[in-house]
């Protein structure tokens, strides 16, 4: 009799078992068929068309290694891969230092701090595209309002989107007005759950405010930083519509990005199998960037731990 | 030295209140300036030396802004494209993070890490093949080409799940009792009592759609199917030096998000920052 229960149960426990993994791929499918379908399947189509020499349209034909040597090869791509390099790193820490700056200075007990944070914020909700036009505008060499006011201080101004040198920091420059507000309000929140009472405690101590943000806010802070940095590495490699609209990848190639560089290839060369080569090198230096961040930031964490 | 330090206090404080206000100021003069050059004729865009207010405000810009081109149509696209987009999300993020929170099957973590592992990959380097397979379906210049791809997202059912990993499982132990089935659990329990989660998800999408501009210049041709962003580019395309005009169109495009933002700033902010965070 006993057994018979026994059997019974681990029958329905079984079955019961089996109902939930129905239910749990019955709540997984409509997510887990779309990620097969437009993101699995693809970036293994992408390695094959990678490989082959394909238009979009007739069958891909098999060449493989051609376009990778025709990528390592080709100076244009070096260049823009400079150009990738030099938007990120512009707007990663400039970006990340301003935005820190100003998010220690919301951190203050301030009256309309919420105004302020939608003020910073503002930028962040519109479109790149509309924001690009209004900057491009601002950036005229001859009626743009930013060399007018330059040129009322007595500064002779660039032709910002005109110049080889100037066009890249002109693109900078209004990126980093445009995730400001972004990066701030998440350094801001993790600045607040720092606790005020080990800001009094160093006080006490006798520290003064700058000792107590380098020895302090910077430790504590490490990882919403971490993640501010992560994040703008990873738009920053991405950079498209900005880049589209302010200068669409010039003057002279001087703002040529990778991503803008497969978009033409791909979209109006239709060297399809190519650009696929050049976005899976850019999908490894992603990758890559990723890796070691992560792999610099674990060993200080585990030399932090002992120290504290 | 002698200290005085309550005045010293109000002193520096009165130097950071001018300082944010002008660091704030400088962060709108785009959005001023775009406001005030689309209220300017063409002639005086250009006019040295340059006036801040033009002379007379020039309201049939708009007008003329508004018979240049479709954008009833284009912001109809793109409000039908956004509401989808966020439904879709919103129903099948919802649904996975149910599965991963709170069910067991096989496969469960290898599916979990393929999601994860799906966020570093930059959306260029599968655009090729997604356009490829989108054609093959026959989805090519149609608004689900813009849509269903986008439901699936590895960030969305982050987001949920970690709200849904904050409910009390004692609140499903009842249910379960009551005999509550899964969609009933999922839906009455974790739904309803996740929803500054949602409305993060709803919000973020909401901003990254109705924002998009590489998809829909990929994949959508026929002008009748424009969202509002591709509709502006083709117009600047069209009105280069008309900047008037230029910026009355990115005034008209920014405008409905932007009142939106005006009206629920809070949530916008904590929403974004917060799907933002938990990666």
């Amino acid at each position: 009799m006993a057994n018979r229960n026994l059997i019974l149960h681990s029958r329905k426990k079984s079955a019961s078992q089996h109902n939930e993994n129905l239910w749990g791929y019955f709540f997984i499918a409509p997510a887990l068929i779309i990620f097969l379908v437009f993101y699995a399947v693809p970036i293994v189509m992408s390695l094959y068309y990678s490989l082959t020499r394909f238009d979009g349209i007739s069958e891909p034909v098999f060449i493989g290694l051609l376009n990778y040597m025709k990528v390592f090869r080709n100076r244009e791509f070096w260049l823009s891969l400079g150009n990738t390099f030099c938007f990120t790193a512009g707007t990663v820490i400039a970006g990340t230092i301003i935005s820190l700056f100003f998010a220690v200075l919301l951190n203050k007990k301030i009256r309309g701090r919420g105004w302020f944070r939608a003020a910073f914020f503002l930028p962040y909700i519109v479109s790149y595209i509309a924001a690009a036009m209004v900057w491009q505008w601002m950036y005229q060499p001859d009626s743009g309002i930013i060399n007018v006011a330059l040129e009322a201080f007595g500064i002779t101004p660039p032709l910002w989107l005109g110049s080889t040198t100037w066009a890249m920091i002109a693109v900078i420059v209004m990126s980093i007005w445009k995730t400001l507000g972004f990066n701030l309000i998440i350094l801001l929140s993790g600045l607040q759950s720092i606790s005020a009472e080990l800001y009094e405690a160093a006080a006490l101590d006798g520290a003064t405010q700058v000792q107590s943000f380098f020895k302090l806010t910077v430790p504590l802070l490490k990882n919403t930083v971490l993640f501010v940095v992560l994040n703008s590495i990873i738009t920053g490699l991405q950079a498209f519509d900005q880049i589209y609209i302010m200068t669409g990848g010039g003057p002279l190639k001087s703002t040529q990005t990778v991503v803008y560089l497969i978009y033409q290839n791909s979209f109006l060369y239709f060297k399809q199998g190519y650009a696929s080569a050049m976005s899976y090198v850019l999908f490894a230096v992603i990758f890559a960037v990723g890796l070691i961040l992560l792999r610099v930031t674990n060993r200080r964490n585990e030399g932090g731990v002992g120290s504290v | 030295m002698k200290k005085c330090p309550r005045k010293n206090i109000s002193w520096k404080r009165a130097l950071l209140y001018v300082f944010l206000v002008l660091t704030a100021v400088l962060m709108l003069i785009p959005f001023f300036w775009m406001v005030l050059s689309s209220l300017k004729s063409e002639s005086e865009l250009f006019a040295l030396p340059l006036k801040i207010f033009p002379e007379r405000w020039r309201f049939d810009n708009y007008l003329t802004l508004w018979n240049s081109a479709p954008w009833v149509t284009y912001f109809l696209n793109t409000l039908k494209v956004t509401a989808l987009t966020i439904l879709g999300q919103v129903v099948s993020c919802s649904m996975a993070a149910y599965g991963f929170a709170r069910l067991k099957f096989k496969g469960k973590n290898l599916i979990f890490l393929a999601f994860l592992g799906s966020m570093m990959i930059p959306y260029q380097a599968i655009m090729i093949p997604q356009f490829v397979i989108i054609s093959k379906l026959g989805w090519a210049d149609t608004h689900i080409s813009l849509i269903v791809p986008a439901i699936y997202s590895a960030f969305g059912i982050l987001l949920i799940y970690q709200a849904f990993l904050g409910i009390p499982r004692s609140l499903e132990e009842e249910a379960k009792i009551d005999g509550c089935s899964h969609p009933r659990i999922f839906y009455e329990i974790y739904f309803k009592n996740s929803k500054p989660g949602i409305l993060a998800l709803v919000l973020s999408v909401l901003v990254g759609t109705w924002n998009e501009f590489l998809r829909p210049l990929i994949y959508i041709n026929s002008e009748e199917l424009w969202v509002l962003s591709m509709g502006l580019a083709k117009f600047q395309g069209k009105y280069m030096t008309q900047w008037n005009q230029v910026m009355a169109g990115a005034v008209l495009t920014m405008l409905p998000i932007i009142l939106l933002f005006l009206v629920a700033q809070r949530q916008f902010i904590e929403g974004l920052v917060m799907s933002g965070i938990k990666e």
